[in-house]
């Protein structure tokens, strides 16, 4: 039943990030994106990450996703209805990355992965946070000064008449 | 289901996808779709060997920074594209060329 599940969960990821990347109207592909990253953060609950499962859904569909669409809209004319564009040298595009893929998947099968034995912890949030706050409490800092530095940055280019 | 190949394979996938989307997609904004992909797979493949590896949480911090390196990058780039486009009417990155030569 879980291996149904996971497979059904993982064809529908590869095939909304399908949509994403062929469809020709821009917001049908950022409606599929949604769907893209919700089976990305159900991946990530089969993996037992479930605090990185709630910050994809939080971050990533709550923020970056809203942030995506609001960016569709402020850039085209809703009202004439060309929200659509084209991909260019789909040839050429297309062949590079199933040469890609291809190359991957041939280096994942062939490698013997070492597999350690793990056990299902019962939350990582704790773990986690104690992590944040004394192994990485630098990362942590700089990364939130980045943030900072991201927002001011990014109020002060998309302010009028700069 | 427990297979650690099986997660790479589908981060493989979802990784070529959003090269895709990068090298052929002409809009500013579809590109930066394909650029979320690719970010999304590197962090499938970090929570993936960190379940896989006895889970060491440290893969779960490294994907944790990435999402929110890739928020701050989507604020900067929509910034970006709405600048482009109210300069040029146009996001369109191949016409976007005024540093050219």
């Amino acid at each position: 039943m879980a291996d149904l599940v996971f497979w059904f969960i993982a064809i529908f990821t590869i095939a909304s990030a399908l949509v994403v990347v062929l469809n020709n109207q821009l917001l049908y592909s950022a409606v599929a994106l949604l769907f893209t990253l919700f089976g990305v953060a159900a991946l990530y609950i089969f993996l037992w990450a479930d605090f990185i499962a709630g910050v994809q859904l939080i971050v990533y569909i709550g923020g970056i996703l809203v942030l995506i669409i609001f960016g569709i809209m402020l850039t085209n004319r809703i009202s004439s209805v060309r929200l659509s564009q084209t991909n260019v040298q789909q040839g050429i595009g297309g062949v590079v990355s199933i040469w890609l893929l291809i190359l991957l998947s041939l280096i994942i099968s062939k490698t013997p992965w070492l597999e350690k034995q793990s056990f299902e912890p019962v939350s990582t949030v704790h773990d986690i946070g104690i992590l944040l706050l004394t192994k990485y409490l630098l990362p942590f800092e700089a990364v939130s000064l980045l943030l900072l530095g991201a927002l001011i940055g990014a109020a002060v280019l998309s302010r009028e008449g700069t | 289901m427990d297979q650690l190949s099986n997660y790479l394979l589908i981060a493989a996938v979802l990784f070529s996808l959003g090269v895709f989307a990068v090298m052929t997609r002409r809009n500013g904004i579809a590109v930066l779709m394909g650029v979320e992909l690719m970010l999304n797979a590197a962090n499938i493949n970090f929570v993936a060997f960190s379940r896989f590896g006895g889970m060491n949480l440290d893969g779960h911090i490294f994907s944790l920074f990435v999402i929110v390196l890739a928020a701050a990058e989507a604020a900067v780039a929509l910034a970006i594209v709405i600048n482009i486009y109210n300069n040029l009417n146009t996001i369109n990155i191949d016409d976007a060329s005024e540093l050219k030569n």
